[in-house]
């Protein structure tokens, strides 16, 4: 496995990128704006490109360069223009209902960072990879998810669940990233175009919410119950 | 062989071209129409020649046995959905949209059909996702704002649960590279022959992540939320197709890898999570049956029972519940079929899918009317239907298992069940008339024929399990088992 035998410089800088899209993620918790969503969104993207481009370089995996720029033409800049686009049809600049003050879910959220490290640390010790690059990368993987799945409750608007969706999957992919560079390249390019497909679908139905319900806050879909 | 595989696939994909090439509704109506039948005697011929495993393109498509079954399912859903859909679209009067509509519709059918041969577990969640994708416009059709509701809840519990499984492929790819190294073909066949060496706590992990994912889409509870929105707010054809159809196929990944984990020996805990997950779902099916006014909102909580009572089937293991989950998976994709499309042909006729409004339904729909009562009576899992031997198999499994709680549980539910569900049918059929006849359209030929086509297979079923059938199901079973046993 790459991350086992890496040089005490990588492992420093894979880190130091793990740790600033984590915190990215809470940037993202945090804020009630959507744009400010948006660029932490796209940030942690670009983020998760250079990583890409690092493990390719430090792993010898060239087809990782490809994923990189992949990543950013898709998540660091389509994506983010796909988002701003329905922004600004929409009118909605903030969150107007919120479930939790930004101060409690930045609890909540560092509470799931600690639950993280604690599975992580206790599947790197059952495998025996106690290193301190695997601990991370699977602590950071939790907790974007967890996060992700955080947002996705406690936030109503339509935007924050398009983006807590794709937090969800760019957990993901930052852990892959790390622990297993070598997955199949089809699949990570198919996951990037998947991702970009499901995009336009909520482009879509965005529209539609607003067309149809009136809002584009998930506090008025109750109609179906029962 | 090869041939039956590549015009299975092939024929959905005509009609998504030619439909949004000729944007004619009556040559899309017919073209699809067409495609059904061909897929589904594809389906049935693939089913009865494939003896070994064949493979397709670089490995990433297989043909076997179980995945053969699946295909069948899907396709008898997609030609009984697609025979319906001739005369409930035109109902709908959006004579505009119907090209698009049967683009769709052939889409999701193809969608599913790909699932079911994917050999490769990242491409397995590729197809279901794209399942998702294509079925959600199928969902807010009708552009109700009920129907854009149910999709936008669709698509969002649906794509955040999936990602839980795609935490957990990656997880168990992960286990798989320390000891393959870093790149493999991560095939079905390949992580089951690692699974033995495999570290045990990575393997769990990654099961559970895996079932809570795929469960999320198969709607096992307490992930089912989205179903009974979005099986009650599509048009009727396409409930039939979500029901029937793409609840299957997300279960055929859920056993896929439940064999996975099996191979490693590492105790109960995934068939029991399997089993916990199954209860708890036919329970909560129970709950909103008994206290439920709409009746496709009936349907889709029954889905939610029945997907229960396959998860029980394959937690229960062994030749007996396999071979009853398979048998109950078609039955139920028949009966399904069947009861949504007299749930629909009622929707027309009283303009309501309330059901206290819906009374008298046999005044109404003289033949088509038995047809539905017929049906209701086999979803309970009442003799003389498929679903009696097939559910009857399923408890002489829990019987003879560990699990013996679960299989009481389970009888007593399915009791409950019986009650509250004839007792809903018996007030629409023999309740007090209501003022005034009904004013809505009365359903055309194209809405009884696939009901007749649904029951008559479904009642041979219950009578008289093939002889061929228990042989192939012996051999999934022997396949998903492996040789230790």
């Amino acid at each position: 496995m790459l991350a086992a035998h890496l040089d005490p410089l990588a492992a420093s800088i894979f880190s130091l990128i793990a740790i600033a899209s984590m915190l990215l993620s809470f940037v993202m918790l945090g804020s009630r704006w959507l744009k400010d969503y948006m660029y932490a969104f796209g940030a942690q993207s670009w983020l998760i490109a250079l990583l890409s481009a690092l493990v390719g370089y430090y792993g010898h995996y060239p087809e990782l360069y490809f994923i990189a720029i992949l990543t950013i033409l898709f998540r660091g800049l389509f994506l983010p223009y796909l988002v701003l686009r329905i922004l600004r049809r929409l009118h909605v600049k903030r969150e107007l209902h919120l479930v939790l003050q930004p101060s409690t879910s930045l609890i909540l959220g560092a509470i799931c960072v600690v639950f993280s490290l604690v599975v992580a640390f206790r599947i790197s010790t059952a495998i025996g990879f106690p290193e301190n690059i695997v601990v991370l990368a699977l602590t950071v993987m939790f907790t974007m998810k967890l996060v992700g799945f955080l947002i996705l409750s406690v936030r109503h608007e339509a935007v924050s669940h398009i983006l807590g969706l794709m937090l969800l999957e760019n957990g993901i992919f930052l852990g892959s990233q790390i622990l297993i560079p070598g997955m199949p390249l089809l699949i990570e390019l198919v996951v990037l175009f998947d991702l970009l497909v499901a995009v336009a679908c909520f482009g879509v139905l965005v529209r539609y919410l607003l067309a149809r319900v009136g809002s584009t806050s998930s506090l008025e879909l109750k109609r179906l119950i029962g | 062989m090869t041939l039956c595989f590549i015009v299975l696939l092939i024929a959905p994909l005509v009609v998504v071209v030619g439909a949004l090439l000729i944007r004619r509704p009556r040559f899309a109506e017919y073209l699809n129409l067409l495609a059904s039948v061909v897929a589904f005697l594809a389906a049935t011929s693939l089913l009865f020649i494939i003896r070994t495993p064949i493979f397709f393109w670089h490995n990433y498509l297989f043909v076997d046995t179980l995945g053969c079954w699946v295909a069948l399912c899907t396709a008898v859903v997609y030609l009984l959905a697609s025979i319906y859909a001739v005369g409930y679209m035109r109902l709908l009067a959006q004579d505009k949209h119907l090209p698009g509509f049967y683009a769709l519709f052939a889409g999701f059918a193809w969608t599913m059909l790909l699932a079911v041969f994917v050999n490769n577990i990242g491409m397995f969640w590729i197809a279901i996702e794209l399942t998702t994708l294509v079925s959600t416009f199928l969902v807010g059709f009708e552009r109700a704002a009920e129907s854009i509701e149910a999709a936008w809840k669709y698509i969002i519990v649906v794509s955040a649960g999936i990602t839980l499984a795609l935490l957990g492929t990656v997880l168990l790819y992960w286990g798989g590279s320390l000891i393959l190294g870093p790149s493999y073909d991560m095939t079905w066949q390949v992580l089951r022959d690692v699974a033995p060496h495999m570290n045990p706590v990575l393997l769990k992990l990654g099961f559970l992540l895996v079932l809570a994912g795929y469960g999320t889409k198969v709607g096992l509870a307490p992930m089912h939320t989205w179903l009974p929105d979005a099986h009650s707010e599509g048009p009727t054809p396409v409930s039939a197709m979500l029901s029937g159809a793409l609840l299957n196929t997300a279960m055929l990944g859920i056993v896929r890898f439940l064999a996975i984990v099996d191979a490693a020996s590492i105790g109960s805990l995934p068939h029991t999570a399997l089993v916990v997950l199954g209860i708890f779902s036919v329970f909560i099916g129970t709950l909103f049956i008994v206290h439920q006014e709409g009746i496709k909102r009936l349907m889709a909580y029954s889905s939610v029972e029945h997907m229960g009572i396959l998860a029980l089937g394959f937690g229960f293991g062994g030749v007996l519940g396999i071979a009853g989950a398979l048998y109950h998976m078609l039955n139920h994709s028949l009966n399904k079929s069947l009861m949504f499309f007299g749930a629909g042909n009622s929707m027309r006729r009283y303009g309501t899918k309330e059901m206290p409004a819906l009374r008298r339904v046999l005044h109404e729909f003289p033949v088509s009317g038995l047809l539905w009562l017929a049906g209701a009576v086999a979803i309970t899992g009442a003799p003389p239907f498929g679903l009696f031997l097939s559910e009857f198999s399923i408890l002489r499994a829990g019987f003879s298992g560990s699990n013996l709680w679960a299989a009481i549980v389970m009888l007593v539910l399915l009791i409950i069940i019986f009650i509250g569900f004839l007792r809903h049918f018996g007030a629409m059929y023999f309740g007090r008339r209501p003022e005034g006849t009904p004013q809505g359209a009365i359903v055309s030929a194209w809405c009884v024929v696939p009901m007749w086509l649904a029951l008559i297979p479904l009642l041979i079923m219950g009578l008289w399990w093939p002889d061929g059938l228990m042989r192939i199901f012996d051999g999934i079973a022997h396949q998903l088992i492996g040789p230790t046993l």
